[in-house]
């Protein structure tokens, strides 16, 4: 199937396709080999597994804002989603399947399944609005999913699950277990994630999202982002169209978050804030709408950049966002954008 | 050759003393952003006691680092990553609770010891053996309050204002509520706020009036204190006010009018006005270096060198010996040994790491922290 669409596509979209694969498989590759030689240093050995949340994290959104053309600014709620959905349920799993990694693709699993729902759910309201409308409205999803998480409790004991808002008042039996203690989050997770995992999760979500755009439904997408109003002529549904794209882009995300949440001992709500959403979209931004490699590039440097920069200790945060200007100016410009391109060696041998 | 040979020794011993001499101590902390205050404190106060130790010149010699965590878990971690690829051996974990948490299970599974000046959450050192605490655990600080507000008979008729999207706020009110019933205070009004709706109070404070709340307990950081006392003065509200460890710090607070926090109660295990000669000669030296008063913070960060100081001597530790080593032997001194600091006398650590001192009662009276007792 993938095979037989890949043949039919343009010659340049499949080497961008392959070209993608091939980078973050030779990233992983050097990275395995470079971790395992003692010759990379803790500090980026602990940043492998984010570092491939974010990535996967800037695929989704990608999907959203470069393909469907649509700004969502509430990101970070679906990764927080699959976050504590998949934590809670590795956590519940922890007794019955004692194999970790397993356990970490249930759980993710999970998590995507509970990102795409909330996806769903989110998307009637939102998808029927457009433009600068459909951007604030999911600004304000994504604050409403903290504002519920920072207010959910969770409990398990012996008589099951019990969950009460506002306050802790689920009254669990001896021996029970609080899971997810509003806003102090979830304490005690075990670390399951792995970079490996986090590789499989990346190249599954860049096979998801190539596949989706290359069949019709991709191609329904673009025709939406490029003009809505010959799209709609044309009998395509844009809500559907746009619901498919907004639903997977968020079960993504939430797998992602589980990913990103069961690499640290602790997570919180708050953690999936505005402010993670918009780091996602510069990611998006900067390494170009659409571009899925681009995207990916952009997630790991702006995820290593501040911390290459903690000897400058207290202008660190003010050179990140001087060096963010520096690379939005320089990927704009046309000059540099062509010099960029002459390196690319499919590239060249198409012009000639 | 023998100029040569005494050239060699020299350099070999210059080299010796320039790299195994000192025990490296890292930290992570906020230094930019919310909790800036408290990291900065945090790692002034450190600075201060490392210096005075390493110019005392004897057997223990201390080179420090902090590194900035923003007050979030994965910036904590890669900090603390950071801080293991420059050498540490000994950790003065973090200065805030989550990322204390994130960090302490690093420790944890590295065998680094820890002790946090002031991560006041339980599960920072829960089910780990080698992570040990400065500051009382937030439960505890709820039950100190109550105990303290009904044995001093400050109010019988209490309201409590807490923030329900942060850890520290949740801890202390969970406990002090339960607590309160068993002392005999009666809590009248309960109200909650979070972040992005911290700037009016007028619905918490009417409440809290209405009820007939004699004293208003806050168990929250200062900013939104500072809020709290502002507006209520403005509605004519004069309850007494009590504060925990988080209060501390607002009078330092960049343009809060000082008179507003007359008469507020606080207890924090650090009292800078305190006369003994320990706590004077750090408050002078932290005024000499930084002009403002050190706050509990600092005086956290202070004490935590001093007990690793006190430790390393007993375990007769040497700074060549690696982090693994060093951990299995703090974890024996920090379970049996006694410290006195100017957090408190006679303090103790249990095994699961939880630090037991007595707290002190604090009153702002002109301007400035006074004993309570």
């Amino acid at each position: 199937m993938t095979m037989k669409r890949l043949i039919n596509l343009k010659r340049a979209e499949a080497r961008k396709i392959y070209l993608t694969y091939a980078v973050v498989i030779v990233a992983y590759v050097v990275c395995q080999i470079m971790s395992s030689t003692k010759f990379f240093s803790s500090s980026m050995r602990g940043m492998l597994v984010p570092i491939c949340a974010y990535m996967v994290m800037a695929v989704s959104l990608n999907l959203v804002v470069g393909i469907l053309g649509e700004l969502s600014l509430g990101h970070a709620g679906f990764m927080s989603v699959g976050a504590f959905a998949g934590v809670t349920s590795a956590i519940l799993m922890q007794g019955v399947i004692t194999n970790a990694p397993v356990r970490l693709a249930l759980a993710m699993i999970i998590a995507a399944v509970f990102a795409a729902v909330a996806g769903f759910l989110i998307g009637i309201p939102v998808l029927r609005l457009k433009g600068d409308y459909l951007a604030i409205v999911t600004l304000a999803f994504g604050e409403i999913i903290k504002s519920i998480l920072n207010n959910f409790y969770l409990g398990v004991d012996s008589q099951g699950l019990h969950f009460s808002m506002l306050s802790d008042t689920t009254r669990l039996l001896k021996g029970g277990r609080l899971i997810i203690r509003g806003p102090m989050g979830i304490s005690g997770i075990q670390k399951i994630s792995t970079f490996p995992a986090g590789f499989i999760l990346l190249m599954i979500a860049l096979m998801i999202v190539f596949n989706l755009v290359n069949s019709r439904s991709g191609r329904a997408f673009m025709a939406i982002r490029d003009d809505r109003i010959a799209a709609e002529s044309i009998g395509l549904d844009i809500t559907k169209y746009k619901m498919m794209a907004f639903v997977m882009s968020a079960a993504i995300a939430g797998a992602a978050g589980a990913l990103f949440a069961m690499n640290y001992s602790t997570v919180v709500a708050n953690k999936f804030d505005f402010n993670t959403s918009i780091l996602i979209l510069v990611f998006v931004v900067l390494g170009g709408q659409g571009n899925m490699l681009g995207s990916i590039i952009a997630a790991a440097v702006l995820t290593i950049l501040p911390e290459k920069l903690r000897e400058f200790s207290e202008y660190r945060m003010l050179l990140y966002a001087i060096v963010l200007i520096v690379m939005m100016l320089a990927t704009n410009n046309a000059e540099i954008r062509s010099f960029l391109a002459s390196l690319n060696p499919f590239r060249r041998k198409e012009e000639a | 050759m023998k100029k040569i040979l005494t050239c060699a020794v020299l350099i070999l011993a210059m080299s010796a003393s320039a790299f195994g001499a000192a025990f490296k101590l890292g930290g992570t902390a906020p230094l930019t952003g919310g909790a800036a205050i408290y990291g900065m404190s945090a790692r002034n106060g450190a600075q201060i006691a490392v210096d005075e130790i390493n110019a005392m010149g004897g057997d223990i010699q201390f080179e420090l680092r902090y590194e900035d965590d923003t007050h979030d878990a994965e910036k904590a971690v890669n900090a603390y990553n950071a801080l293991k690829d420059w050498g540490m051996q000994i950790s003065l974990s973090s200065v805030t609770s989550k990322p204390a948490e994130a960090t302490a299970a690093e420790n944890f599974s590295d065998r680094i010891f820890a002790l946090t000046p002031s991560a006041s959450s339980a599960a920072v050192t829960e089910g780990k053996d080698n992570v040990f605490q400065m500051c009382f655990v937030d439960p505890n600080q709820g039950t100190a309050s109550a105990q303290y507000i009904a044995s001093k008979g400050l109010a019988k008729k209490v309201a409590v204002i807490w923030k329900n999207d942060d850890v520290y706020s949740k801890g202390v009110r969970d406990t002090f509520v339960e607590k309160a019933p068993e002392v005999g205070l009666e809590i009248v009004s309960e109200t909650t706020f979070a972040d992005g709706n911290d700037t009016d109070f007028s619905v918490q404070l009417t409440e809290a009036k209405e009820k007939g709340a004699e004293l208003v307990f806050l168990p929250m950081y200062y900013q939104p204190a500072s809020l709290i006392l502002a507006q209520a003065q403005a509605m004519g509200y004069a309850p007494k006010w009590f504060g925990i460890d988080g209060m501390d710090g607002i009078l330092t607070m960049e343009g809060f009018d000082k008179s507003l926090a007359e008469g507020v109660m606080l207890l924090t295990p650090f009292n800078a006005d305190a006369k003994d000669e320990k706590t004077a000669k750090f408050v002078a030296e932290y005024q000499k270096r930084h002009g403002e008063v050190p706050n509990q913070f600092a005086a956290d960060g202070y004490d935590c060198v001093y007990a690793f100081c006190q430790a390393l001597t007993l375990a007769k530790a040497t700074p060549d010996m690696d982090a693994e080593t060093l951990c299995a032997k703090m974890v024996e001194q920090f379970t049996t040994m006694t410290f006195n600091g100017v957090t408190g006398e006679n303090v103790k650590w249990s095994a699961n790491g939880e630090v037991s001192k007595d707290p002190k009662g604090m009153v702002i009276q002109n301007g400035a922290y006074v004993g309570l007792d």
